[in-house]
């Protein structure tokens, strides 16, 4: 299990980008108190998914609108293609840890497994 | 009643799109798919950044994945569309319509999607747009022609700021090249942004040491067979290795001079509220199509990226007869310039009052709502993707507290 950081450092209804992994991952925390780890770089293109729109267990892209179901990974619709990596997440003691998958990420191209998300270039 | 043979003129995201929202919708005909290009779909936005910079190679900006499927269409590409003849059709008989190829084909089709998208426009030849090492960015193979020539310590003059120079601009000074922009208006961006704004996502340039000429229009370009600078008005002289012109485009509809189909008077087709032309089983979506906008109560081109790939299928369901699919509510764009990713929603009609909710225009952090009234109707990120999008889906909603 890997350590993210302290559920209270997620304000419910919204993502946090965690770079204490390679590729970094988005916690995020739904209104109704589940907690989803992911990769935070979405499939399509380098954008950061902790910056995206929660809606239930949805979070929406915040450069192109596809959507990920943050319980399978999966896409609803273009321009992203690919499912988004999930990871088991679990609460102790207030804390976020994840159990990290060890499948094959699904980058964007031209992104870099340590450095994905966040800052266009 | 479905349509036996739909042609889509244009091979790029909106014709590709409308390709896989007719086979989404559950239309099972026969799909013909032509593009003048030799490539099959790909996506253009980042010819300007991350293909220019050689980061990305020509398999990764393809909008089919290995996966995919052809969509069962026949694709004919490096095949342009040179005429359209429209059949009027007759009580109880549908329209056919025959689309003319440039090597003699003819398509009979009874509905006709046109996404012939833009051309880039140039430099006039007497202005010396002709001259080796003048270029333009709006193809695949414009994006790999430039992109030799972009070497460390080469100078590069771009013709025009706005955001395609201003992408081109970034990335060759991210590459070394010694980079320089020349716009005729005195403030770049005016017409998407407005002065005020325009002139602070500029100030992105200064910034980083770009320098950029305001209000000053290009004379001519100097050499004999090779450009080596851009002479301006008021007599300075930018000595340049490569220069580019972000000049704009103009919609792709020569070819449909004497159809019948209504164009606009800037050349681009004109269509209702779902891209239907005024012609029966005819439509046009994309960069080529002017769409009726209901709040503008104008025919408006919209050139973003986000319109191509979602109104398609309001396209598709109009041409299937299906109830209206939902187009996007409020036009989008993005584009990265020096590592800030700006965002832009909504519509400025003029007469908004602005607001910097967050962040200052100076910093180049702002997030920038404009407002009739008590009604934030867009807004502007810049490096502020969270809250950018919060305040995108609360555009043409009234709200007490700004």
């Amino acid at each position: 299990m890997h350590h993210l950081c302290a559920l209270d450092d997620v304000v419910p209804g919204e993502g946090l980008r965690v770079t204490t992994t390679s590729p970094p991952v988005a916690v995020f925390r739904t209104e109704d108190d589940d907690v989803y780890v992911v990769d935070d770089t979405c499939t399509h293109q380098d954008a950061s998914l902790a910056d995206g729109y929660l809606e239930g267990c949805w979070v929406e892209c915040p450069l192109h609108e596809s959507r990920f179901d943050l319980r399978t990974g999966a896409v609803d619709q273009p321009p992203a293609k690919k499912p988004v990596r999930t990871h088991a997440a679990k609460v102790v003691d207030g804390q976020v840890w994840a159990e990290l998958s060890t499948d094959a990420p699904n980058l964007p191209p031209g992104v870099a497994a340590g450095v994905a998300g966040g800052a266009p270039s | 009643m479905s349509p036996r043979h739909v042609v889509v003129v244009g091979a790029s995201l909106a014709g590709h799109a409308t390709a896989r929202a007719l086979r989404d919708a559950g239309y099972d005909g026969a799909l013909t798919v032509v593009g003048d290009e030799q490539h099959r779909p790909y996506d253009r936005p980042p010819l300007s950044k991350g293909f220019l910079d050689g980061s990305l190679s020509p398999e990764d900006l393809a909008l089919e994945d290995a996966d995919d499927t052809d969509l069962a269409a026949t694709w004919l590409v490096g095949r342009r569309a040179v005429g359209l003849d429209v059949g009027l059709g007759a009580a109880g008989v549908e329209p056919t319509h025959c689309v003319t190829l440039d090597d003699g084909t003819v398509l009979v089709a009874d509905a006709v999607v046109l996404a012939t998208g833009a051309r880039a426009r140039r430099l006039p030849a007497h202005l010396g747009g002709d001259l080796a090492g003048v270029h333009v960015l709006r193809t695949l193979d414009d994006a790999l022609a430039l992109r030799t020539e972009l070497v460390a310590g080469s100078r590069l003059v771009l013709v025009g700021a706005g955001f395609v120079g201003a992408e081109i601009a970034a990335t060759a000074h991210k590459l070394g090249v010694e980079v320089s922009l020349v716009e005729a208006s005195t403030t770049p961006l005016a017409g998407p942004l407005g002065e005020e704004v325009g002139a602070a996502v500029a100030g992105l340039h200064t910034a980083h040491g770009v320098p950029l000429y305001c209000g000053v229009p290009v004379a001519r370009l100097t050499g004999t067979t090779q450009v080596d600078g851009v002479l301006l008005d008021d007599g300075t002289h930018l000595p340049a290795d490569v220069v580019v012109a972000g000049i704009g485009s103009v919609p792709a509809t020569d070819w449909l001079a004497g159809s019948g189909v209504p164009l606009t008077d800037a050349g681009a087709v004109a269509t209702d509220a779902t891209g239907a032309t005024a012609v029966p089983g005819v439509w046009a979506v994309g960069d080529c199509s002017a769409w009726w906008d209901v709040e503008r109560a104008a025919h408006h081109r919209t050139e973003h990226w986000n319109d191509a790939l979602t109104r398609p299928r309001a396209v598709a369901a109009s041409v299937l007869g299906q109830a209206p699919a939902a187009v996007a509510a409020a036009p989008y764009f993005w584009s990265d310039q020096y590592g800030v990713r700006l965002q832009f929603a909504g519509r400025r009609t003029g007469g908004e009052v602005l607001t910097v909710e967050s962040g200052s225009l100076e910093g180049g952090d702002a997030l920038v709502v404009w407002w009739h009234g008590a009604t934030a109707v867009a807004v502007l990120g810049m490096g502020q993707p969270k809250l950018f999008n919060r305040w995108k889906r609360s555009l043409g909603v009234a709200s007490v507290a700004a």
